[in-house]
């Protein structure tokens, strides 16, 4: 088990007070041991992690700085990582090998990172529940009864059951953000273009965004700082410095002026959350800061705006799956049956619902109607939150509006794609935005406490001072930390 | 609809005008391929120029090629086509096995050229023009082949192969405007075309290598009728050729269609080399939608105005205005003007010995005379031998001042092709300068008329070849050098 921060192991690697072999061998018998009960694992990496380790080990001792050295990592199954099966929790993909690995991997492997294993998820990152992945299911560590979240709920609950130290994920609309408020940890979605997409499986191209699960606000800080930056294989990625955030977290929010959404009032969300949610308010406000009541007066329109251009989007990046080059192939008496058969049988409901609704907004005719009164809404989103942050530094919501619910609670899609009704508008404009534990409740018929996470964004590209004023708040509160993780039973 | 009656008389044939438009996709000439890395270059073991951007593998994602863009922009301002500040790539969605997104980057509204004019002439020296709509920038496909049928097509074959070898390679679209009449101009408006891609070092433009492909959209109507015709659109040509063959064919079709009194269908058809006729492929009904929307894993391209005005600079003199210059201002015949501009580094070293010489005419018999022969007899173009345009200016100089004859401006043109220098210095250090001086000349004359006295009796009874002969026999006496009209004249004083 993982009982050390990514920072504390990088540091004990480092000075070779145990070496990354160590760290990983202990690591694999719970992790197989657990993840027989949580799931969080598609594959495992372990020739791969050993050969890492000792190359890790071999540097270190050369006297190389690893900022990473030895910290287990799971990498979400979208992620390309030579060698290994890359599945998008689908079984189109269900035995293809990766030929490369993406960037942002290849640049957490370069820092001395070790993967653990790639992580269940909602197929092709479709989903908020990881009940979509048609690979394996995935529980929650806090209660076992209910989903992790998604779309990467298999990165969350990594992190949360102490399977891995750090994970990546990816966020399309609230895909790192949700999990990790369900799973008790920290998500956090850097500005879009921030973190190179190369490598990383589309689902919508214009606002993917890797982004680390951690245990701490620091953790994460690390893993940005590492995988942050220009990179020239993603024609979307930033070529501008990178500001690092590691050594610029804060001890308290003097001076901070957070927003809070006029139109986000939690007092619909029921008297135990909206309690908690002003409590996390009050608390930002005792380390100092000041709260100034924003307007964001089209995010209602948020999810309506997302379901068009993410699913225009994917119906495009999904097109390449036709069994002519790789992956799953049905014969068929010509090309075109093939294709049919292959896609048929290749892809989930919710896959070929997005499909269908996408090819439906760009098809002629419907094209203006969906697709650009979809891009115009986004423009006049991201010009909102403009505005709001000429008022304020951050702005806090929830992350999601319930705990984590059970299995098969959400059959109806639309009642899913509400859980991500507070994070995709921040995904729209491309903002970077984290969830942090902000304490828990007990959900309708739930024995056991479940987590909450407090949603922070920033403007574009203010990574250091987001993570900064969500570390002081973390440190003061210590949510993450008091919500015990239970016994995880060994099947 | 069957085949009508293609045997409409010429009478029939003449009371109509064919509008045609030409598309053609041209292969870019660029180290790697529009979005990736890979090396674009013809042929090769199948799926050996291939990496996981251009077979789209999961994840991969596509990198803009900036001497593509570049090559683009050249192209249409050569042209004299608008580049805006603002342009982007849209994706193309349909299914085929041979492109690996099942989507194409390509330009939908917003291409990097607009509009511009390709001039063109035809062999009796006539001349046209046809508006260009756009040029826009995008990838080609890979190439399927099938196996089983026997004739290589699709229709009974059992499986595919695909080769993405050319997936990716940076591809440009230009689209015509239906300003062409006949098949004559279609194939002189591609000529331009292609003579300006050369020039430019853009493209290849080699239809046999399908580095060229274009399809015509040719419809008819009766002579100063104001509407179009219904068109069809004309694919598979690969060749000017067949260009012409098919437009000429589908003319004469269309025209037999309306005058049997059946009606054209606007559709796509295919040029069959071996039977000479256009078949039906697809109708419009047919149509795809193809779904454009922009390309979001690429940001929008914001163009430097200065930079384009720059490159616009920096063009050279497009084939079509040059060869209006040889022609119009040099009075050259449209065979020697074309034979020029079709050579572009020929035209650019003629273009420097006008310059220095003033003396078109002379230039242009020398540099499509001697200098081509050599060039023919040593394998070496003319701009790659020694002889510069300035060694060039200088024997036609001392040619028109009589300091050296004609005799040895060819003798000198050889030494200079391959000892280079100035041909003046060659002159005199070699002593090659013409002999005009009267005592001089009479030496020779003298020594000539005492060696053969026969030659000098049959000239003074009358035979004027004697003469011929004397005066050959003086230039061999002198080595080439004498003043031959001084020479006649002395040998027939003295006589």
């Amino acid at each position: 088990m993982v009982n050390e921060t990514a920072v504390a192991i990088a540091r004990s690697v480092s000075t070779r007070k145990t070496s990354a072999r160590e760290t990983i061998d202990a690591l694999y018998p719970y992790v197989e041991s657990s993840d027989k009960t949580i799931g969080s694992y598609l594959s495992l990496t372990h020739e791969l992690a050993r050969s890492l380790a000792d190359k890790v080990d071999a540097r270190v001792k050369a006297g190389e700085s690893l900022p990473l050295a030895g910290v287990p990592i799971a990498v979400k199954d979208n992620m390309c990582l030579r060698g290994t099966v890359t599945t998008c929790g689908s079984k189109i993909l269900e035995n293809w090998v990766s030929p490369y690995t993406g960037t942002a991997v290849q640049r957490l492997l370069d820092a001395g990172a070790i993967p653990v294993g790639k992580t269940n998820m909602d197929e092709f990152a479709m989903g908020s529940s990881c009940e979509n992945s048609a690979l394996g299911i995935t529980r929650n560590p806090y209660d076992i009864g209910r989903v992790p979240g998604g779309s990467s709920g298999g990165s969350a609950a990594a992190v949360a059951a102490r399977q891995a130290a750090l994970s990546l994920g990816s966020d399309t609309g609230g895909s790192i953000r949700e999990p990790a408020a369900f799973c008790n940890v920290v998500g956090f979605k850097p500005t879009y273009g921030r973190v190179s997409r190369y490598g990383l499986i589309a689902f919508a191209s214009s606002l993917d965004q890797i982004g680390p699960f951690s245990q701490t606000v620091e953790d994460a800080a690390l893993c940005y700082d590492v995988m942050g930056g220009f990179d020239p294989m993603d024609a979307t990625s930033v070529d501008r410095p990178l500001e690092t955030t590691a050594g610029h977290l804060r001890a308290d929010l003097r001076g901070v002026r957070i927003g809070i959404v006029k139109e986000f009032a939690t007092s619909e969300l029921g008297s135990t959350v909206d309690a908690l949610y002003k409590k996390a308010y009050a608390d930002l406000e005792k380390l100092g800061a000041t709260l100034v009541e924003v307007e964001l007066p089209t995010a209602e329109f948020g999810i309506a705006t997302y379901y068009l251009i993410a699913p225009a989007e994917c119906s495009a990046n999904l097109a390449r799956f036709d069994g002519v080059r790789y992956g799953l192939r049905v014969d068929g008496s010509n090309v075109q049956e093939m294709y049919e058969n292959t896609r048929a049988a290749g892809f989930g409901p919710e896959v070929k619902r997005r499909i269908l609704i996408g090819t439906y907004a760009l098809s002629s005719g419907y094209y203006d109607a969906y697709y650009v009164k979809a891009q115009k809404a986004r423009t006049l989103i991201a010009r909102d939150f403009a505005k709001a942050f000429e008022s304020c530094d951050v702005i806090a919501s929830p992350a999601a509006s319930t705990p984590a619910f059970s299995f098969n609670a959400k059959s109806d899609p639309y009642s899913m794609y509400l859980m991500d009704y507070y994070t995709i508008p921040g995904s729209l404009a491309g903002l970077p935005s984290l969830s942090v534990p902000c304490g828990s409740v007990f959900p309708e018929g739930g024995s056991r406490a479940m987590p909450m996470g407090l949603q922070l964004s920033s403007p574009l590209f203010a990574e250091r001072s987001l993570l900064g004023i969500a570390h002081a708040y973390e440190r003061a509160t210590l949510h993450a930390e008091k919500l015990a993780l239970p016994q995880i039973a060994s099947v | 609809m069957t085949t009508a009656a293609l045997d409409v008389s010429p009478d029939v044939i003449a009371k109509y005008e064919a509008v045609i438009g030409i598309e053609c996709h041209v292969e870019l000439k660029t180290a790697s391929k529009m979005f990736c890395a890979c090396p674009n270059a013809f042929g090769g073991e199948p799926n050996t120029k291939v990496c996981p951007v251009c077979l789209a593998m999961p994840g991969a994602l596509p990198v803009p090629n900036r001497a593509a863009i570049e090559h683009m922009i050249r192209a249409g301002l050569a042209f004299g086509a608008e580049i805006p500040t603002f342009s982007k790539f849209d994706r193309k969605n349909y299914f085929y096995p041979d492109m690996p997104k099942n989507y194409q980057i390509t330009q939908f509204d917003m291409p990097l050229t607009q509009g511009g004019v390709v001039e063109f002439w035809l062999e009796d020296g006539s001349r046209g023009s046809c508006r260009l709509t756009r040029i826009h920038l995008e990838e080609d496909t890979g190439k399927s082949s099938h196996a089983g049928s026997g004739d290589g097509r699709i229709a009974g074959s059992s499986y595919s192969l695909i080769d993405f070898n050319r997936a990716g390679v940076p591809l440009m679209e230009c689209v015509g405007e239906p300003d062409i009449r006949t098949a004559d101009e279609a194939v002189a408006f591609l000529e331009s075309l292609k003579r300006t891609f050369v020039q430019l070092d853009v493209s290849d433009v080699k239809m046999e290598e399908g580095s060229l492909r274009c399809d015509a959209n040719v419809s008819v109507r009766l002579h100063g009728a104001a509407e179009y015709g219904t068109k069809a659109e004309i694919k598979n040509m690969n060749s000017f050729r067949s260009v012409h063959r098919a437009i000429e064919s589908e003319i004469a079709r269309q025209i037999g269609v309306i005058e049997s009194g059946g009606r054209v269908v606007q559709e796509t058809r295919g040029w069959d080399e071996t039977t000479g006729t256009t078949h039906s492929m697809r109708s419009k009904e047919q149509a795809h939608d193809y779904r454009y929307f922009p390309e979001p894993d690429l940001v929008p391209m914001e163009l430097d105005p200065a930079h384009v005005a720059a490159l616009k600079a920096a063009l050279p003199p497009s084939p079509a205005v040059r060869h209006r210059r040889y022609v119009e201002s040099y009075g050259f015949t449209v065979a020697q003007a074309t034979q020029l501009v079709d050579n572009v580094r020929l035209a650019e070293y003629f273009d420097r010995a006008v310059e220095l010489t003033n003396a078109p005419q002379a230039v242009m018999n020398f540099v499509l005379g001697d200098l081509s022969r050599l060039a023919n007899e040593t394998e070496t173009h003319v701009a790659d031998a020694k002889i510069t345009p300035d060694a060039l200016a200088e024997v036609i100089a001392m040619l028109d001042a009589k300091t050296i004859n004609s005799k040895i401006a060819k003798d000198v043109l050889a030494k200079l092709w391959i000892a280079g220098g100035s041909a003046k210095a060659m002159v005199e250090k070699d002593g090659l300068a013409q002999v005009s001086d009267p005592a001089a000349l009479a030496g020779f004359v003298d020594e000539v008329l005492a060696a053969n006295a026969k030659s000098v009796e049959d000239f003074k009874a009358g035979k004027e070849n004697a003469l011929k002969f004397l005066v050959g026999q003086v230039m061999k006496v002198s080595r080439g050098k004498a003043n031959p009209a001084l020479v006649e004249q002395a040998l027939r004083d003295r006589m």
